[in-house]
């Protein structure tokens, strides 16, 4: 087991297990397709990403360096949130980018119940250790446990 | 921790409404999460929205704009909207036709209603390039925007000198009805100097869409200083260069995550500052003939059949300016000359902003391009391709944000018009 401290950037505490994608989360070209036809597990459907093509995100710990592409990612995961498709956490090795910061923050304010926490700045030496299907608990604080 | 003004206090302790407390605590989250200071006035005339689609599965965005309509919680800014996603010129099979109008984009006509009530300037304010002159939303230097659409958002930085961070949809509107922003980032001086020296040592001109990926791939979300485009591109930001600046920022922006670059001698602060805007540490990456092959040649090919015959041709994302629609009709009158055809070989859509359409289509070009078999459209050619059915379609295109986020297949200009006039 090996702990990590990182800054939290919306709060909560959670178990899940982990999902790993080494390069950045194309936020809508990942969750377009799970948003639109109704799948719960929120498939990843990004085909540039082979880390997560194919894979549930719905209930993971999504551990990733940031997101990336069109920058109506934040509003992309605002959904998934409000339709009860987001990942457990966010958990970034690097400092959180604009779009998935707006994406948690909306959530977090705008939507009831829709909790999401996200940490950053958890550094590279996470992203190395940590591998799918891990057990990762975050506590209050952003020490992110991962065994 | 964030200094509030007591006006700004006032509205995130409630004193204009809970709607407009969570607008203000919105704003107040996002700029704590990038060390913001303070938050400052929003000073453009007009907004600009990303998201112009009415899209069935954004259901969410659209039950967040009623509760914002609802409690009056409007911006004062009126606004323009990335493109439409639709176009009934545009080539669909039945099925697309089916399932884009019926299905995915069923909100359409409800959003745009929604948009209406919160701003809209004007019935074609539909354009991802609203800082062309003909659609009327072009900032003026030093003044601080609520914009996200990243093609516009560093247009509007680097060759119109306004202020903007790269912010997400939604974002966006918050600001704008707010009337303040965080101040953090690019609209720092401090976030506007580069951490990077792109030397181009090119033989030729490079292709402004090439050119701009390579960069966005290697600096990602930092800021470039451009050097060497002088002998390509002078010291004057005539039309022609733009248009290149468009085309060269929205590359930079979506293969990377660039809101702000720097031509040396060009763009309007490195005229008044010169390489004092670099960091001392800058890191420098160089550009060669050889660079840009390299970057092009990286560019997987994920259509089904690599050798697929395209069925469908995009030019213009970001949509093309009036003087790169007459450059691009008489080039392809041209090709099809030399070629012997009379149409376009493969199914071709040109791309604009509504208004810079209207005024084409008062010029005797717009016959000319009907003639030759193109389609000229407002769409978004980037929401038309982002659906399963257009998956496994063979697109061709010379955007590289196009290329980017869709499975379209990327060519240089020169290489496009070959296939669309030659078929080759």
């Amino acid at each position: 087991m090996r702990e990590f401290k990182g800054r939290v950037v919306t709060p909560g505490t959670v178990t899940a297990p982990a999902l790993v994608s080494h390069g950045g989360l194309n936020t809508l070209a990942s969750f377009q397709k799970a948003l639109q036809f109704g799948d719960k597990k929120a498939t990843c459907g990004d085909q540039n990403n082979p880390d997560l093509y194919g894979k549930q995100m719905a209930g993971k710990a999504l551990c990733l360096p940031q997101t990336i592409g069109s920058t109506t990612g934040g509003l992309v995961l605002y959904c998934a949130c409000s339709m009860g498709r987001q990942p457990a956490c966010l958990l970034f090795s690097n400092p959180i980018d604009s779009l998935a910061a707006a994406g948690s923050i909306l959530a977090s304010v705008w939507l009831e119940g829709a909790e999401m926490p996200v940490v950053d700045s958890l550094g590279e030496e996470f992203l190395s250790y940590v591998k799918d299907d891990m057990t990762v608990t975050i506590k209050a604080d952003g020490t992110v446990c991962v065994e | 921790m964030i200094y509030l003004t007591p006006e700004q206090q006032g509205i995130l302790d409630g004193a204009k409404g809970e709607t407009m407390a969570k607008v203000m605590k919105t704003l107040v989250m996002y700029g704590e999460v990038f060390g913001a200071d303070k938050m400052v006035p929003v000073t453009s005339e007009y907004n600009h929205l990303v998201t112009s689609f009415g899209l069935k599965a954004l259901g969410p965005v659209y039950e967040l704009m009623d509760q914002l309509i609802e409690a009056g919680a409007i911006s004062q800014q009126q606004f323009s909207v990335d493109p439409r996603p639709l176009d009934k010129n545009v080539p669909a099979n039945f099925l697309q036709n089916f399932v884009f109008n019926k299905f995915m984009y069923s909100k359409q006509d409800f959003y745009e209603e929604q948009l209406k009530k919160l701003g809209l300037m004007d019935a074609d304010a539909f354009s991802c390039a609203c800082y062309l002159d003909q659609m009327g939303n072009k900032p003026k230097k030093g003044e601080v925007l609520s914009w996200a659409e990243s093609s516009a958002v560093v247009y509007a930085n680097s060759v119109l000198g306004a202020r903007c961070n790269r912010n997400s949809g939604i974002m966006d509107i918050m600001g704008s009805i707010a009337g303040f922003v965080p101040h953090f980032g690019l609209l720092t001086d401090e976030g506007r100097k580069a951490s990077w020296i792109v030397e181009v040592k090119t033989t030729k001109k490079p292709e402004a869409q090439l050119l701009g990926s390579a960069i966005g791939m290697k600096v990602m979300e930092d800021v470039p200083f451009v050097t060497g485009m002088n002998q390509w591109l002078g010291s004057e930001l005539n039309d022609e260069n733009c248009a290149y600046l468009k085309d060269f920022g929205a590359a930079t922006a979506s293969n990377g995550a660039v809101g702000l670059y720097h031509i040396e001698d060009l763009t309007p602060e490195a005229k008044e500052l010169g390489r004092a805007l670099v960091r001392e540490d800058a890191k420098v990456y160089v550009i060669d003939d050889a660079e840009l092959q390299r970057v092009k040649d990286s560019y997987p090919v994920i259509w089904k059949n690599p050798d697929a015959k395209p069925k469908l041709c995009f030019v213009g994302c970001p949509h093309l300016s009036m003087q790169q629609l007459k450059d691009w009709t008489v080039a392809v009158e041209e090709g099809l000359k030399t070629s012997g055809n009379a149409k376009v070989t493969v199914p071709t859509v040109f791309t604009t902003a509504p208004a810079v359409k209207k005024e084409f289509e008062k010029t005797e070009l717009a016959a000319r391009l009907k003639a030759t078999g193109v389609v000229l459209s407002s769409i978004c050619p980037l929401m038309y391709m982002n659906n399963p059915l257009c998956g496994p379609m063979p697109v061709i295109t010379c955007s590289n944000k196009l290329r980017t986020y869709t499975t379209a297949r990327y060519y240089t200009e020169a290489e496009i018009l070959e296939k669309i006039t030659k078929g080759v």
